[in-house]
């Protein structure tokens, strides 16, 4: 999974849904680790901006 | 800054804060960690309370008072609505202000509060947690404490680092976009709620005024009926129906959990308190005070560990148990009810408005509602009726 940046609002959504703790929020930015991603795609089903994409 | 505190708390939100005012006022050193700039922001928050809620743990203020409300209005799908009226005992707040009176409050109390300080792990000595690691302006420190107190919010990862499952499922899960929409004309005293799958699949839109020209306009989606449209377009037809003129002066996405508690909140060393232990009410999403009554209990919890020197998930335990007396036993069958909520049709909405609008306003109690509810749609009642029983039966 892929965060688009420059939409991305730092909500920490995806974060909660994740089974495979592999995003980390900071104060600015999210960052997915595709090491742990399961591909399952919560994150981008729960984002509400749409700013996660298929794809590393 | 010292290098070892009793108590640190990540997280400078109203659990956070409220829980280090406990430990540090029954007798901890404690240290409270707040990421960003400052505590409040970016505002997540739709900034609905009851002031009953709030008032135990700090005086009312007008600072951070931005509406009273005395008024709800309910719109069924089918566009009928009913009032309910609460007496002024509704408030919008100014979460920016909000927040950081209560860390004031909680310096009051003794506590060391740092901001732009961001907890990036725990540290581990013979197995056992032994403090926190943060980023510090760019600098890696280790602080030691005996008890961690993660109220890390939605996105929590404290927990994680525990070993605590805390992700929640899609559909306990609202993805949420809110306008502050400035330009409006409303009443100040009055926030409204739409329900209905064309309005907003599993969740609620809700108008919460913070002046007669502003207010607060949001979204919640059920995460699993949100993957097609999102969030922000059904926002944005609503908008353009109901506010066309309006402005937004702000715009912020979040989630809020419409889960029951997490199983565990506890292990040793360590608690998890308000959003980040999923205590919020699954049915409206309110999640300020039961934060505030977790931290209060987990602060309290805490200074006595630290007083008899006993930090284990069994002493912490005591904080699970009291938090299911207060709330958690509640949220429980609120959660159950949710599910049932979930499943309902627009018929049953409109059903329910209508019942609503039976009921005179003044005198609108849950229990006016259930035996209005009764005389007109037995059915739907029994529904409800028979998850609180289950629910109350399986907490025995």
């Amino acid at each position: 999974m892929k965060i688009i940046k420059n939409l991305c609002d730092i909500c920490g959504t995806c974060v909660a849904v994740c089974p495979a703790d592999a995003i980390i929020v900071s104060e600015f930015e999210v960052v997915i680790n595709n090491q742990k991603c399961t591909n399952c795609s919560n994150c981008l089903k729960v984002c509400p901006i749409k700013a996660i994409k298929e794809g590393e | 800054m010292k290098n070892k505190y009793d108590v640190i708390v990540i997280g400078g939100g109203p659990a956070g804060s409220v829980a280090a005012k406990f430990a540090s006022e029954n007798g901890a050193s404690v240290l409270l960690l707040e990421r960003d700039r400052e505590a409040g922001i970016p505002v997540r928050c739709a900034e609905g309370v009851s002031l009953k809620g709030i008032a135990p743990f700090i005086e009312i203020d007008k600072r951070w008072i931005a509406a009273q409300i005395d008024v709800a209005t309910l719109f069924a799908p089918n566009g009928e609505s009913a009032k309910m009226h609460n007496n002024g005992t509704g408030l919008v707040l100014e979460r920016r202000i909000f927040d950081t009176a209560l860390c004031e409050e909680a310096v009051k109390f003794g506590v060391e509060f740092v901001t732009k300080a961001d907890a990036i792990d725990l540290t581990w000595k013979n197995g056992k947690i032994s403090g926190v690691k943060i980023n510090y302006l760019n600098e890696i420190l280790e602080i030691e404490c005996d008890v961690v107190i993660g109220a890390d919010g939605v996105e929590s990862r404290v927990g994680r680092w525990a070993g605590i499952k805390t992700n929640v499922a899609l559909k306990d899960i609202d993805t949420c976009i809110q306008y502050t929409l400035s330009g409006i004309d409303i009443e100040e005293n009055a926030c409204e709620f739409y329900f209905g799958r064309d309005v907003s699949p599993g969740g609620y839109v809700w108008v919460f005024p913070k002046n007669k020209n502003t207010a607060n306009v949001g979204i919640g989606l059920a995460g699993h009926f949100s993957h097609a449209k999102g969030p922000k377009k059904f926002l944005d037809e609503f908008i353009q129906k109901r506010f066309p003129n309006g402005q937004k002066i702000y715009t912020v996405c979040g989630g809020v959990t419409t889960a029951d508690t997490l199983p565990e909140i506890v292990h040793d060393n360590i608690m998890l308190v308000g959003d980040a232990a999923r205590q919020v009410n699954p049915i409206t999403g309110g999640g300020i005070v039961q934060g505030m009554i977790a931290g209060s209990i987990a602060g309290k919890v805490a200074a006595e560990a630290v007083q008899k020197k006993k930090f284990n998930k069994k002493f912490l335990k005591k904080y699970r148990k009291e938090w299911d007396k207060k709330i958690g036993n509640n949220q429980k069958v609120m959660y159950k009810i949710k599910e049932k909520v979930l499943e309902m049709g627009d018929e049953k909405f409109n059903s329910l408005v209508k019942i609503c609008q039976n009921i005179p306003a003044d005198k609108f109690t849950v229990k006016a509602l259930f035996s209005e509810a009764v005389k007109d749609d037995p059915r739907l009642v029994l529904e409800i009726a028979k998850t609180f029983v289950k629910s109350k039966l399986k907490l025995k």
